[in-house]
């Protein structure tokens, strides 16, 4: 996790894959 | 001024409230994430002071007054659109897109506000000398606090993600 974090890009795509994953959520809850 | 007096009014005013402080705030963040921490090394060690003693404290202060500004805006902006316990439910049992996918922002906002006041100030208070520290917990300091700070960098992109889609996701009204 740390050495995630500790890259500004690796971060940001991290950012990127929770948003995909979030909206799989979103849409299965809606 | 008939309008003044009408819902339909001030629901929009507190949505553009709120986003403006919300741009206050991730502003600063990614400003601290984007341009200050990486910029920092390649800053000659004699002029690194100007900006950890001038430019970090303004930039902390409208950072986590736009982080408690835009909590606060939000609350009430929920609370006038009528969603704010169904929203903080995650949507559980309104089979309404629109408040599961703004109840999913207002979390990870929450989670965020909470690593700005509770991780990150209280750590950068340290690196700017408000709270009395020794280097090693200067340093100890600044690595929680800009570890916090990359993690809301991280969840700023599928809070906005989730902010964003919810008014304007028309397949996600009331079915």
């Amino acid at each position: 996790m740390e050495s995630l974090l500790n890259n500004l890009w690796a971060t940001i795509i991290a950012g990127f894959v929770l948003t995909v994953i979030l909206a799989v959520v979103i849409h299965a809850m809606a | 001024m008939d309008f003044l007096a009408q819902a339909d009014f001030w629901r929009p005013f507190f949505r553009w409230l709120h986003v403006v402080a919300g741009i206050m705030w991730i502003g600063h963040l990614w400003y601290f994430n984007f341009t200050q921490t990486p910029t920092m090394p390649k800053i000659p060690t004699e002029l690194r002071p100007a900006v950890v003693r001038y430019i970090l404290p303004e930039a902390l202060f409208w950072f986590r007054w736009g982080a408690m500004l835009t909590l606060i805006l939000g609350l009430i902006l929920a609370w006038l659109n009528g969603y704010l316990l169904d929203a903080l439910k995650l949507g559980i049992g309104t089979h309404n897109g629109r408040v599961v996918a703004i109840g999913w922002g207002m979390w990870l906002g929450i989670i965020m506000w909470f690593n700005v006041w509770f991780i990150i100030w209280p750590n950068q208070k340290k690196v700017i000398g408000l709270t009395s520290a020794t280097p090693d917990e200067v340093n100890a300091a600044r690595r929680t606090a800009g570890l916090a700070s990359r993690v809301n960098t991280m969840l700023s992109i599928p809070m906005s993600y989730a902010m964003i889609f919810a008014p304007h996701w028309y397949g996600g009204m009331t079915a």
